[in-house]
Parts: C-alpha cells; structure tokens; sequence
C-alpha cells in the first residue's frame, strides 16, 4: 500500500483503492467482532479479566461499536463506491490515489480514535463518543474525500441515466458529511442539556437512517441484477425507495428520547415519522425479491446472492420491528431494555452486515480477477454468521423482555439481573460464533488473493464453478 | 454529463433534507432552550463545571479544570454561622459552566436576575469566583437564579475552601468526569422514564434539569439501577466503598465491574494497596474457605475513586 501513496495516478493500477478497503474492512471486522464478543463475556462473567480499567466493561464497549461501524460497516461501503460507482458509470474511478489516500488516512484515524476511546477519552454522547479533534479529522480525511471521489466519478460518468445504485451513493455520502459535521459541533452551537442530548440522538439516527442503512440497500441493488443478470425488477419502486428514506428517515429521531422530557409535539411527529419508514423498507425488499425471479436456486448456490438475499429478508422483522417499537404503546416497555441491543445487533449485523458482506465477497474476486478460494469455507462462515446472529437476537429479545417486565412491575434490580445471566452466556456463545466465523473468512479472501484460480479476461467471477 | 438532467431531482433533494433539518432541528431546538432553568439545573451545572467529557482543560479526562462544591455553616468572610448553604467555588482558571458565559442559556427572568441581582456578569475565569443559588421573584414566582458571592458577599475562592475544610468539599465536577469515563452509563442510565419505572427510581426530571449540562450521559440501555436519584435511596459511603472496590461483596449477584483500580498505588495512610494478596483472600473467602472478606482500604484524598463517590453521593 505504502507504494502506491506516492506513485502517480496513472501508475496506480484501477481497483487498488477498492481492494485495500475490502480487506481492511474484514480486519477490523475480526477485531470488532472479537471486542464484541469479549465484551459479551464480561457481561456473563464479570470477573473475566479485571483488575485494569483498559479492559473493564465501561472502556470496551464503546470501541468494540466504533470499530464495527467505522472499521467494517463504513470501511466496506467504501469499498463498494470504490469499484460499484465507477463500474455503473462505465469509467474510471475519479482518483485512485486519492482512494488510496483516503484508506490509510482512514485507517490511522480510526485507530487513533478507538485508542483514545479505549483509554475513556470520549465527548460522553453516545454514537458521537469521539472527542472533537478526532471528530475534524474525519469530516476532514474520512468523509470529504470519500464523497469528493464519488460525486466527480458520478460527474465524469460516462453514460446518460445515473442507476439507482448511485443516487444513494452520491446521495449518502453528501448526508452523512452534513449529519456527522452537524451531529458533532453542539459546543459551537452552546448547545447543552437536553438540545444537546437530542442533537446526539438526531445525529445517531440519522447515521443509521441516511448511511447505513440507504447504502447497504444501494449495495443490493447493485449485486442482485448483476449477479443473477435479472433487470431490477422496477425503477419506479426504487424511486419510491429513494425519496421516502429522504423524507421519512431524515426525520424520526426523537424517537430514540420518548421517556424523556422532550416536547410532546416532537414526540408525536417522531413516532408517526417512525412507522413510515415502512414505506422505504417495503419498497425495498419487494423489489428486490421480485427482481430474484426464475433466479431462486442462486440463493443457495451463489455466495453473493445467498449473503445479499438473507441481508434483504433479515430486513423485514427489522422494519417491523423499527416501526412499531417507537410508538408510545410499546416502547414504554422495551426501552432501555436488551430488546433494543438485539434490534441494533438486527440491523448492523444481520441486514447490513450480510449485504457489504456480499459486496466485499464480490468485489474481490472481479478486482483480483481470481475465483473465490473455498465455497466451503464460505458457507461455513454464511452459517456461522447466520446462526450466531439468530443465538445473539433471540437471546437478547429474550433478556430484553424480561427486563420489561422487572421495569413495569417494579421487580427489585438483583433478581432481573440474575434472570438474565443464562440470556447474557447464551449471547456470548452466538458472538464467538460470528468472530470466529469471521477469522474464517479472512482466511478465505486472503487465499483467494494468492491461490485463486485466475478469471479470463471478458468473464464474470460468478460465471466460473466453485473448485473448493 | 453532470447532473444535467437531474436539475429538478437536485433541487427537490434540497428542499426534502432542508425541510426536514428545519422541523427536526430548528424547531424543536428553539422550543427547547426557550425553557427557563430549574433549580436542579443550576445546581448541576455549577457542580459540575463547562463540561464533562473531553474537554481542552482536561484533555486526558483526569478530573483537572473542575470546581470544587463547598458546604458551609459559616460566613467566610466574618465568620459569622449562616444558614448552611453549598458554594461553588471556580478557582482562578477554572472554566465557568455554560450558564455563566452565556446567561441567556438560563431562560427568560433567570437571566435578568442573574445579571442583575446575581452580578454574574462581573465574575471573571482569570481571578476565580465563588458562586450559590439564591431565590427571588419573577412574574410573581419564586424562582432560583445565580449570584456571584465573589461580587455580592465578597467571598474569594481560597477563603471557601479554607473554611469549609477538606471534609465538607466535594469534587463532584471530578467526580462526573470519571462517571463519563469509566462508561457508568453503558449500564446505568441517569433518567427514570416518565411512563413507569419513577416509583422505585424517583422523579422523572423535567425539561429545564439540564440546561448548561453537557454532556447528559442518560444512557441507552439499562442493564442496572438508574442512579439519578441514587444519593437518596442509599447515602451510605461504607456500602458504596465495599462495592466499588468488589461489588460482588455486597451483592454476590451483581454483574458491574470491579473499580478497585481507581483507588491508585496507595491508600488515605500513604501505605501501598496490595491488590493481589487482597484479590487471594478475597476468593478465599468467595469460596467459603474463610469467614470474612478482606477490609477494603480506606481510599486516598485526591484518589479517582473519591471524586466519583462524591458525584454518586450528590445525586438526590
Ligand atoms: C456491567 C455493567 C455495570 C457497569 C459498567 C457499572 N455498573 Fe453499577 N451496577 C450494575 C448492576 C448490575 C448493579 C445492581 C447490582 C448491584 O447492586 O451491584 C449496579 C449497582 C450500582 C449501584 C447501586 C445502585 C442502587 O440502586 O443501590 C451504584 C451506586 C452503581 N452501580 C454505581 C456505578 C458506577 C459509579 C459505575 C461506574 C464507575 C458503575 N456502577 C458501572 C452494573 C454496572
Ligand atoms: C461477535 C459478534 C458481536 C458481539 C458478541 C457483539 C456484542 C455486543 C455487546 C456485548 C454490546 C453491548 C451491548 C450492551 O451494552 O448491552 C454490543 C453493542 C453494539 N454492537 Fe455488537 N456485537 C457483535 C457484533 C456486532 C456487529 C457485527 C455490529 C455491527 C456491524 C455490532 C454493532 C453494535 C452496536 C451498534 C452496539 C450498540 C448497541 C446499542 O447501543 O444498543 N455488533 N455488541
């Protein structure tokens, strides 16, 4: 990598941007996901490793989200502009050595930030922990040459329709660097109490709604036709998939503050905006599924689909479950509760996770231009995911409704605790499954670089038959 | 080819995302910092200092920059007894909270007093101040406002905390510091909800408790007791020791962490903990080998564990 910093552009081969992210997403998603399962440990087993604050519970936490949200989640979105926006523009990628740039910066930042987080140095908000200096540098080096690449390789595309892929993209990048600068600058407003507090939740809903969760379905879009070669099944629906995340999800984040004293007004709007997200989440999957058709049998024999279908079906409880536990009739009782750590663990790691999954799968073969290593491998690591995740969801849904029901019929702490200890183990258990999972899967995209068989010009990776 | 033929796309976006940022920020921003300052609110704020994370005043979360809360009996200036009141006192270089440096944070009346009768306007970082809540009437209403005793009383920083004496000051603006950055609130949230659980975790707080707080730290998900209110419900400094040191020797159930290593190298004594030889005779005990636990070391003045027992103690 370091070569390629300071050789010319036009020596930098295409593709070189796009392949360091892919594997450095997979690197931080084995460490994020080995936090998360350390820390899950911790949860069950308290005295599991004490005695120094850097591994107590309070400092662990917050690195193990940061480096699965900023390492993976957003590492493999680049990834996935860095080779998907140029191939759908029929052109190059705009600047392959600012792509090369913007990885390492990205990659030194990050490790700064979770270094000083993990030591407890943190703004005190959740999902904007980052203390502000580390906050400039990634509007500075993370996202504004991220957009700037794919916004001017949109511009200098070179065909006369921009594909819905795209507009999510261009689109995404553009709201996640107002979200993040707006979301992190309350101490330039003087904005304190509860402002700030409702800032800090505006700005982690809008991260999920407006980043997340658009550019992982712009993601599907993307590897469904291409893979199974179907057209997608409807413009007009993605539109309508387009247009409601703009309005609908832009705008529901007090949704996140419902017991707290916020203004009625707001509150109301929030919940009533919350359920619409139905409406880009129904777009979406139907879309896509209808887009599968007469192509059904890749969902068990193509890894890309398998990763991208599962991703699109794991969107369904997601949504309902978005939409309907935010209204005042249930949140009251899931609030707060292990209900919402296996929510947040439903989107990231099963929605979104699956489909960059794919992405980064995919992306590697056609930049390598080298099959993938091992199909079993692969689908050990498909079903790992898949049933750690569901061990993970289930046991917290679980934990989550039995602390509700501590919480409404005022049970004394201790005992909601005790009852949640074969929940918190059975958590851990999924978690490791998902790391190891994951330390699989590197193996895999680390053999598929080196003794992969080699694609021939003018084919496609999933064309080629699995060998292992 | 640009963005040519989405001119109308382009534009309608704008006004999509601008709208929404109008009714989702805007809005509800400007109704809530109209809200007037609660009593709760002033107290926190000038307990706590400017603020309770990274700041450039403390880039290493250390507790530094924070002011000390005093509870006198006396007047330090004649020594006279007064009616026991808690000052706040911001040694010279210690930032001032929000509400000092921008009074109109405070909301409508409160400021006026503040200015007015308070004279916070004349309280300067560089010299230090010494700040208490005083109660006077708006529209009518008794209200509480700040008044700057520096100015009003003539009460200078040194003088508060000489009089008040080691044991009647509190570093709860410390303390917050450390709440923060030992991540209390990935388990404790520091908000009972407004729809049920307020019966066993007290009062739910209302709109103006948080004006110049920053940050909340209200928590997300709850995996412990809310603590808002956990001074009241338990006051006990010989419990909270006991279970920061080991939580498991007060309650074997408890999944929250050990802070023993906040009580640092040495205890109040100046004599080394021994942490190992505590930690085997603690698990002696644990299993049943011996009959009592170890005592746990009384803690150092200027210890990390002391300012956070300070900020747990003040949570009423
Ligand atoms: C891993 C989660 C966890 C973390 C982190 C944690 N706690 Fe706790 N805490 C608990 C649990 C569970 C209980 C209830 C059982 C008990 O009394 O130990 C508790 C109880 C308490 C209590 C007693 C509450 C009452 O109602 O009597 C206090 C006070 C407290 N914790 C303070 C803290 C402080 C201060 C920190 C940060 C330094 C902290 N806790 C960090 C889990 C946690
Ligand atoms: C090995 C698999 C994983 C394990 C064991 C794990 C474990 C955990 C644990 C223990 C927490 C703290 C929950 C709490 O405070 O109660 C947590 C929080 C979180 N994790 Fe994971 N995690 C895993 C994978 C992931 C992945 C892949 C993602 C995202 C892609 C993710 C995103 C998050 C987020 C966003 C939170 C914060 C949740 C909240 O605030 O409610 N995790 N995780």
């Amino acid at each position: 990598m370091l070569k390629y910093l300071f050789a010319r552009n036009e020596d930098i081969p295409p593709g070189t941007a796009a392949v360091f992210f892919g594997f450095s997403s997979i690197i931080w998603f084995v460490i994020g996901t080995g936090l998360g399962s350390f820390n899950a440990a911790k949860l069950a087993f308290p005295d599991f490793v004490m005695g120094s604050e850097l591994f107590s519970f309070g400092h662990m936490r917050q690195v193990h989200v940061f480096a699965v949200i900023f390492g993976w989640i957003s590492m493999a979105f680049a990834m996935a502009m860095m080779y998907i926006t140029p191939a759908l523009g029929n052109t190059k990628l705009w600047s392959e050595k600012l792509g090369v740039w913007n990885c390492f910066l990205w990659n030194v930042g990050l490790s700064l930030g979770l270094t000083l987080l993990w030591a407890g140095i943190t703004s005190g908000r959740e999902y904007s922990d980052f203390p502000w200096p580390i906050d400039l540098y990634i509007a500075a080096f993370i996202a504004l040459p991220l957009a700037i690449n794919v916004w001017m390789t949109i511009i200098k595309r070179r065909t006369q329709g921009i594909y819905t892929t795209n507009w999510f993209f261009g689109a995404g990048v553009f709201m996640v660097t107002i979200v993040f600068i707006v979301g992190n600058s309350p101490e330039w407003f003087n904005l304190t109490g509860l402002s700030e507090a409702y800032l800090t939740w505006w700005f982690a809903h809008n991260v999920l709604g407006l980043w997340i969760t658009p550019v992982a379905a712009a993601i599907a879009y993307y590897t469904v036709p291409k893979v199974t070669g179907n057209p997608l099944y409807s413009h007009r629906i993605g539109h309508l998939h387009f247009w409601s995340v703009v309005v609908f999800y832009s705008t529901p984040a007090a949704h996140h503050l419902m017991s707290a004293p916020l203004p009625e007004w707001l509150k109301s709007f929030a919940s009533v905006e919350g359920v619409l997200i139905l409406v880009p989440a129904i777009a979406f999957v139907s879309n896509l599924l209808l887009t599968m058709q007469g192509k059904w049998h890749m969902f068990v024999e193509n890894v890309e689909i398998k990763f991208t279908i599962s991703g699109v079906l794991l969107a369904i409880p997601l949504n309902m479950q978005g939409g309907f536990q935010q209204t005042r009739a249930i949140n009251w009782y899931v609030h707060g509760t292990g209900w919402i750590v296996a929510h947040a663990h439903l989107a990231l790691l099963g929605f979104s996770t699956f489909l960059e999954g794919a992405a980064v799968y995919y992306g590697i073969q056609t930049l390598l231009r080298r099959k993938l290593y091992s199909l079993a491998l692969a689908n050990f690591h498909f079903w790992f995911l898949l049933i750690g995740f569901a061990i993970y969801w289930i046991s917290m849904t679980i934990a989550g409704l039995i602390q509700g029901a501590g919480k409404i019929y005022e049970v004394p702490y201790i005992d909601v605790v005790i009852a949640e200890h074969p929940y918190m183990i059975a958590r851990w258990v999924g978690g490791t499954m998902v790391f190891t999972g994951n330390i699989v899967w590197l193996y895999n995209m680390y053999m598929t670089a080196r003794a992969g068989t080699e694609i021939p010009e003018g084919r496609l990776p999933h064309e080629l038959a699995y060998e292992r | 080819m640009a963005f040519r033929e989405y001119k109308v796309g382009a534009r309608l976006f704008g006004v999509a995302l601008g709208g929404s940022m109008v009714i989702t920020l805007y809005m509800p921003i400007v109704d809530m910092t109209s809200v007037a300052v609660t009593e709760t609110g002033l107290k926190k704020q000038l307990s706590y200092g400017r603020i309770g994370g990274f700041s450039y005043e403390d880039p290493w979360m250390l507790g530094e920059g924070k002011p000390k809360t005093v509870v006198l009996n006396k007047d330090p200036k004649t020594g006279q007894p007064i009616e026991t009141v808690d000052a706040y006192v911001y040694e010279p270089g210690i930032p001032f909270p929000s509400g000092i440096v921008h009074p109109r944070i405070l909301g409508d009346g409160i400021t006026q007093l503040s200015l007015d009768k308070g004279q916070i306007g004349s309280a300067s970082e560089d010299a230090g101040a010494v700040f208490v809540i005083a109660r006077g009437t708006h529209n009518g209403e008794t209200v509480t406002y700040i008044e700057n005793a520096t100015a009003t009383r003539g009460w200078q920083p040194a003088e508060v905390l000489s009089t008040g004496g080691d044991e009647n000051t509190h570093y709860i603006g410390s303390g917050k510091i450390m709440f923060v950055k030992e991540g209390c609130w990935w388990c404790h949230t520091l908000l009972p909800e407004q729809t049920q659980d307020w019966q066993y975790f007290g009062i739910p707080p209302r709109l103006g408790d948080f004006n110049g707080e920053s940050p909340t730290a209200f928590g997300s998900d709850r995996k412990a007791p809310d603590l808002l209110h956990v001074g009241a419900r338990n006051s006990s400094k010989e419990w909270m020791m006991m279970h920061f040191f080991n939580p498991r020797l007060v309650q074997p159930h408890s999944i929250m962490p050990r802070y023993d290593y906040m009580w640092g190298d040495v205890d109040a004594n100046g004599n080394p903990i021994d942490f190992k030889a505590w930690r085997a005779e603690y698990d002696a005990y644990a299993k049943g080998k011996t009959m009592y636990p170890p005592d746990v070391p009384e803690y150092a003045k200027d210890s990390q564990i002391r300012y956070l027992m300070d900020f747990i103690l003040s949570l009423k």
